[in-house]
């Protein structure tokens, strides 16, 4: 048994490897479920329920999946040009820092003027955050999958120490967190009594930018071709380190933008919780959608609906939620087998 | 010569879905003759030595060794039953002296004692009936490419292999190793070895075998005594017509181009350094060809010609002006262009599309871009479909990824992206290697066309005939320092092999 790479890929396998890939990871998690000793039918029912059963939950998993979609997008570009960018969570947190010192007072201006300020400077810090990793990597070689993800660390205790100092807010009774948002800044909810906000405007745009960017633009060319073979496109003139130093730019900067609607849209000041891995299943959420930015926008609704939903399910009949991680991962598993089988054939000798 | 059969392959066939890879071929090996295999790319020859290993199974057919059939053996069962391959890319690893490599394998894994002793007794004596000198002891590291085909002879000799296949074994060798190596190869034969030479170089094929056996499309075409076929009779059973070799008409020089002079480029700390002091010239219309065993700094001058790597010492001069080392997108802008020596990893994306790849180079320049900014498909698809007629690069479609391309349709593709621009500098790297002889003639004489309009090439090869032929001036690369040019036309295949062991 061989494998072997395909002509082209019939249309029907692009739409198809994705679902079967999904069913998979539902019929594993089922065993789970039934291990613990419910129907299994009931589980994904309540958990459906729970993910997009009412106009509360559908608006829960939608602000949910704003975050993600960011993260995922942040991943994507990155990932597309084999920069392997694993800090947006940290990146997320300097775009948080970056929308808590501008927006607690320290400028005041329109919404209509301050939003995209507090935007703009959010991806701004993202970026420069992927800044010393980009240096490291194109200079001296040494692996931004390391460098990275160690950042997220460094960055996290940075934020910590901010929250214990410069940053604390007197009226927080002790605890480590910002001031809020002043309400210029605040990103307006789109349905009442909702946590939905309007950041997910930022992450719709955000996903119609990118993915413009990388089908039409030389830039997105360049990327590719980068990510593909990077000897051949170096051989070929696409300089490596300056494509490379946009795509970190832009990849930074979509993690910052998470952390600023995070901020700025459902919490409305920083903690150190801010986040519960937003970076890190972004990469989920990027493979998931095989690094296409407009797929990105369709699973992390998706994703954002399994743990949404498995909190919910969780609540109702006692199963671990703990499954939803489970179920995200056993789908970018079986989704990257299936994307396997639609560039390549099995062939047997 | 004793008139035993020892192999014999009756009836083999073998599909791919829709492609016959092996069609009714039948074979037979007598005891101390030499049988050359010959047939362009993909005619074959291949799929049948895996079948003869057992990597594949045959879908009809049978396979005798020393009368004794084989079907639905294993590599091992093959090794077992006496049929050794050396392969063009040797697996010897490294880091281990020649006797470990040998040992290698040989004995069983949990033994707890290994029998160096013995065994070496045992390849002593092997090596002296076959006059194959290798130092046993020393790391393979340090041994030459002509050194470690012995090792790999060696080893399958010590594995009581009878029957002997050797993959493409000149490749790599200086003409006096080529010279050796046959030398040997005759006195093993008369040891009672059986050869079988898989060749692209009909003039070795021609010097060392008995018995030449040609596929074409997976059949047999011809089987010829070597005594009664002479080389364009070979050409022309192996690719079905005749092939014209187009040939150099001399031309006057033109102006300097490009100079390199007193480059140097240090490796890591304790070596040599990987070129040495190095001047070159390359004038307009002529073909400077570079000659050299594999491995003396070749492939570090092309990455410095090719802008992928920086100078430590020396100058670059492009049409008389020194300048600083360019990157490849300066070169693309100067008109130079480069065909790298690896195709798959320097020369094509694989997975992007044909029409993709046939404008990888060209970043920021119109009609394909428009404003430098967005990508013209349509622009990009027309201009591929002109090229793909142009240069006749045989493919399903413009769409399809460049990884399926055969490797003489890929380095068309690599030449029509390079020459589409009408290119006044070409650095050609190998840019035959692995081609038949039919890819081959088409690559000179794009060659040859481009230096009759006025383009300076620089011609990196092995192949001394290619060389020879083609080249205007030759240089001899030898451990990172390069000779001064050579007129071609007064210069024997023998005076540069000496020149490129290093001994002038």
């Amino acid at each position: 048994m061989r494998l072997e790479l395909r002509e082209s890929t019939p249309w029907w396998l692009t739409v198809l490897a994705p679902l079967v890939s999904i069913l998979v990871s539902l019929l594993m998690a089922s065993v789970l479920i039934l291990w613990a000793g419910e129907s299994a039918f009931a589980a994904f029912q309540s958990m459906f329920k729970g993910a997009f059963g009412s106009t509360f939950a559908i608006t829960e998993t939608l602000s949910r999946a704003i975050p993600l979609c960011l993260t995922g997008l942040a991943a994507a570009v990155a990932f597309r040009a084999r920069f392997y960018n694993i800090g947006a969570e940290g990146q997320l947190y300097c775009g948080a820092l970056a929308a808590t010192i501008l927006g607690t007072g320290w400028i005041t201006l329109t919404p209509v003027l301050m939003i995209p300020l507090l935007f703009l400077a959010g991806a701004a810090a993202g970026g420069l955050a992927l800044l010393l990793p980009w240096f490291l990597k194109t200079r001296v070689n040494v692996d931004e999958v390391v460098t990275t993800l160690l950042l997220n660390f460094i960055i996290l205790l940075l934020v910590g120490y901010a929250l214990e100092g410069p940053l604390k807010d007197p009226m927080s009774m002790g605890w480590p967190q910002a001031a809020s948002i002043i309400d210029e800044g605040v990103l307006p909810a789109l349905i009442p009594r909702s946590r939905l906000h309007a950041g997910a405007f930022a992450a719709l745009l955000a996903a119609f930018f990118v993915w413009v960017l990388l089908r039409y633009s030389v830039f997105g060319f360049s990327v590719r071709a980068l990510g593909l073979n990077p000897e051949a496109a170096r051989h070929a003139g696409i300089p490596p380190a300056r494509t490379l130093l946009l795509v970190a730019l832009i990849s930074g900067g979509l993690a910052g933008m998470a952390g600023v609607s995070e901020v700025a849209g459902l919490k409305g000041y920083l903690t150190l919780d801010l986040s519960p891995g937003f970076g890190y299943t972004g990469i989920a959420v990027a493979m998931l959608a095989n690094l296409h930015p407009i797929g990105v926008v369709v699973s992390a609704i998706f994703l954002a609906g399994i743990s949404v939903g498995a909190d919910s399910m969780g609540r109702a009949l006692g199963i671990p939620s703990y499954i939803a991680d489970i179920m995200v991962a056993t789908a970018v598993l079986s989704v990257l087998i299936g994307l396997m089988f639609c560039r390549y054939r099995l062939r047997r000798n | 010569m004793n008139e035993q059969v020892v192999l014999e392959i009756s009836q083999v066939s073998k599909r791919f879905g829709k492609l016959s890879a092996n069609e009714n071929i039948s074979l037979t090996l007598q005891q101390g003759e030499i049988i050359a295999l010959l047939g362009e790319n993909g005619a074959g020859k291949t799929t049948l030595m895996n079948i003869l290993f057992g990597h594949y199974r045959a879908d009809q057919g049978s396979i005798r060794v020393f009368g004794q059939s084989l079907s639905n053996h294993s590599p091992e069962d093959a090794l077992q039953a006496g049929i050794g391959m050396v392969h063009q890319h040797f697996t010897l690893a490294e880091n281990l002296t020649v006797l470990d490599n040998i040992m290698l394998g040989t004995e069983p894994l949990w033994s707890p004692i290994s029998h160096r002793r013995k065994a070496r007794k045992l390849l002593h004596d092997i090596a002296s009936d076959a006059g194959l000198e290798v130092a046993l002891d020393s790391k393979v590291r340090e041994l030459t490419v002509g050194q470690r085909q012995r090792v790999e002879i060696l080893k399958a000799l010590y594995r009581n292999v009878r029957i002997l296949i050797l993959d493409e074994p000149t490749a790599v060798l200086t003409p006096q190793e080529v010279d050796d190596l046959f030398t040997l190869l005759r006195r093993m034969v008369e040891g009672g070895l059986s050869i079988i030479i898989i060749s692209h170089k009909l003039q070795e094929v021609l010097s060392i075998s008995d018995r030449v056996v040609v596929l074409r499309h997976g059949r047999v075409v011809g089987e010829a005594s070597t005594d009664n076929v002479d080389r364009d009779q070979l050409a022309e059973m192996i690719v079905g017509r005749q092939i014209e070799r187009p040939t150099a008409i001399p031309r006057v020089a033109g102006k300097n181009l490009l100079s390199l002079q007193r480059v140097s480029v240090h490796g890591s700390r304790s070596s040599r350094p990987l070129l040495d002091d190095v001047s070159l010239n390359v004038p307009a219309s002529q073909i400077t060809g570079i000659a050299g065993v594999s491995g003396n700094g070749q492939s570090v001058l092309a990455d410095v010609l090719s802008g992928m790597r920086r100078i430590d010492s020396g100058e670059w001069l492009i049409d008389g002006h020194a300048v600083s080392t360019p990157t490849p997108k300066q070169l693309t802008t100067l008109g130079f262009a480069r065909i790298p020596e690896d195709r798959h990893t320097h020369g094509v994306v694989g997975e992007m599309n044909l029409w993709e790849n046939l404008m990888l180079d060209e970043i920021g320049n119109p009609p394909r871009w428009r404003a430098g900014l967005t990508l013209n498909r349509d622009a990009a698809r027309t201009t591929a479909e002109g090229l793909v007629k142009q240069f006749d690069i045989r493919c399903s479609s413009t769409e399809q990824p460049a990884a399926l391309l055969s490797g003489g349709n890929m380095q068309k593709l690599i030449l029509a992206r390079n020459l589409a621009r009408k290119p006044r500098l070409i650095l050609a790297n190998q840019p035959t290697r692995g081609l038949d002889e039919g890819a081959i003639a088409a690559v000179h004489a794009l060659l040859i066309e481009a230096r009759d309009r006025g383009a300076g090439i620089l011609l990196i090869t092995e192949d001394l005939d290619e060389l020879l032929r083609l080249a205007d001036n030759v240089v001899v690369m030898h451990a990172g320092t390069l000779s001064e040019p050579l007129p071609a036309n007064n210069l024997s295949q023998r005076e540069l092999g000496l020149r490129m062991a290093g001994s002038h």
